[in-house]
């Protein structure tokens, strides 16, 4: 399937959830999605037979400044051998994005990287908690605005 | 003694009802940071009943060193590569490949044949070192130690080619954005076709002295399995996703660089000593794909043309705005690069999707039900690096 095939299916089947995008000039076409309605998305573009997108290669946390973050989502088909990209964009103040950890296994522990170093909370997710920075770390280290905070536990930080 | 017999009225009368009856409880066992066979830091937590392992709880991040920060205040895309080095550092050439791919593609150059055939070599050479280290240090996971010592003979042969090339035995810095930072020395055909003859028999002395060893074969056949399907759903990939029995290997399955040119064969997990997708078929994966990286290397090395290695390296590296995500082959699996640039001289965001992280998140599904020894030979069979994981 073309970028344009599937934006047209993704249109058909869920309407407004599909919400721009841009499927042509660009090295890899993406898919603008309503960020709550992800997981209804993800889980038509893994079971549908023309597309099958059987595996989430990479889910990346944004932030793009300004308040405005996001996860991109680049997905693959090991049998139709197709790509997509999807993209949701959400802001600082209501960073909530429905999780795909019941679509593909994979995203479990991504989202939980997006979780901790963007502070982008996955509705639905079963284990949302910090993963590479400690337990009780505060803020999101890869937000544009992020200060380094001067002591942790007592330990200066900065070097 | 009849007394106290009758006393007890929920006395059962056969041997499985004396085990039903036995007050069992799961305990959790902390398994690490420094633990020899976590091949770095990395805690495991296991929720163990007896023997047999209910749950594995990886706690990873304690190598974690805020590589993608660190990308986005680099002043230049060139000043990444050697962060890149550090993160899978037995295999960096493979990193490395992998960033400077992507960010020939973001500014749209080519670069010439001599390099590519160069960077293939140096990254088939970086899949055979890092493979050696799999290897030997997963005989020495099993009890096995006279292999790492053999490994470690054989790699440090590939060690020299690398300093005799860039001066650097470990961390390379040696392929730049559109080009390399030395050409190779005259007598590198030679060398490289030298260690060629050297290694093949050696491969067949690793398999008699380790992979159709029985006590090996004991130790990994029918542990650890991983089924094709749920491989994918955790998109595991490399060495581990092969082993399963699928056949996706990026270098031929969404090739870059010159590998369309070069023959090769991507070798699967059949479950010869056991199930597919065990921990001996991840291992056998490892040891045939050393025997294709060397005829990759041979004939690599026959083709390379001549030419300036530094003919497209860029003066100045400003990519226009926009997002690309490259993929490449390294010897733990698929290391991808999501780079955001936004017209400037530094990346605006750089991710790296880490094979490490990946195949290591993939652990619980391979470990439940597993005993606690297996835990240790399920773990070697990843092939995790921390570095790599925790970025």
């Amino acid at each position: 399937m073309t970028a344009q095939n599937i934006s047209d299916m993704l249109r058909a089947r869920f309407g407004d959830a599909v919400t721009g995008g841009k499927l042509e000039g660009v090295p890899d076409p993406w898919i603008t999605v309503a960020p709550l309605r992800l997981r209804e998305v993800c889980t038509l573009l893994r079971d549908d037979p023309a597309a099958a997108f059987d595996v989430l290669m990479c889910l990346s946390g944004m932030d793009y400044g300004g308040g405005k973050l996001g996860v991109v989502y680049h997905i693959d088909s090991t049998t139709q051998r197709h790509k997509i990209v999807l993209k949701a964009d959400v802001t600082a103040a209501d960073p909530r994005v429905a999780s795909v950890e019941s679509v593909w296994k994979t995203a479990n522990w991504h989202e939980r990287e997006a979780f901790d170093l963007f502070g982008i909370v996955f509705e639905g997710h079963p284990d949302l908690r910090r993963i590479l920075m400690p337990d009780d770390w505060e803020g999101f280290p890869l937000r544009k605005d992020y200060r380094v905070p001067e002591f942790y536990n007592g330990m200066k930080v900065p070097y | 003694m009849e007394e106290t017999m009758t006393q007890s009225p929920a006395a059962p009368a056969t041997v499985a009802g004396f085990a039903r009856a036995l007050k069992t409880e799961e305990m959790v066992i902390s398994m690490g940071p420094q633990h020899p066979s976590t091949h770095g830091v990395l805690r495991l937590e296991l929720v163990v009943d007896g023997e047999v392992v209910v749950d594995v709880i990886p706690h990873i991040g304690y190598l974690h060193r805020c590589f993608e920060k660190h990308c986005e205040h680099m002043t230049n895309y060139q000043q990444v590569i050697p962060y890149a080095d550090r993160m899978d550092y037995v295999a960096a050439m493979s990193n490395e490949f992998g960033f400077v791919v992507a960010a020939e593609k973001l500014l749209k150059i080519t670069v010439p044949e001599r390099v590519e055939y160069i960077r293939v070599i140096m990254a088939e050479f970086s899949r055979i070192v890092s493979h050696l280290i799999a290897i030997g240090t997963y005989g020495m996971d099993i009890g096995a130690f006279t292999p790492f010592l053999y490994c470690m003979r054989d790699r440090e042969r590939v060690l020299d080619i690398f300093e005799e090339t860039c001066g650097a035995r470990l961390l390379y810095n040696y392929m730049w954005v559109g080009g390399l930072s030395h050409d190779v020395r005259p007598n590198f055909a030679e060398k490289v076709k030298d260690f060629c003859r050297y290694f093949r028999p050696k491969i067949k002395e690793l398999n008699d002295l380790l992979s159709y060893n029985k006590i090996f074969i004991k130790r990994t056949a029918n542990v650890g399995v991983l089924p094709a399907a749920v491989a994918l759903n955790y998109a595991v990939s490399g060495p581990v996703l092969r082993g399963s029995g699928v056949q996706w290997d990026l270098r031929k399955n969404d090739p870059y660089s010159v590998y369309p040119k070069l023959d090769f064969e991507i070798p699967v997990g059949k479950g010869l000593k056991g199930t597919v997708g065990d921990c001996w078929d991840r291992y056998m994966v490892r040891v045939h794909e050393m025997e294709q990286s060397v005829n990759i290397i041979e004939q690599a090395v026959d083709k390379l043309p001549s030419g300036d290695i530094a003919a497209a390296i860029p003066k100045r590296i400003r990519p226009d705005a926009g997002d690309i995500y490259v993929r490449t082959e390294t010897p733990k699996g698929e290391l991808g690069y999501y780079i955001v640039a936004d017209g400037t001289a530094s990346p605006f965001r750089v991710k790296v999707k880490s094979p490490c992280f990946v195949n290591l998140s993939a652990l619980p599904a391979m470990s439940r039900g597993a005993m606690i020894a297996d835990i240790v030979a399920i773990l070697g069979s990843i092939d995790i690096v921390l570095g790599e994981v925790d970025r």
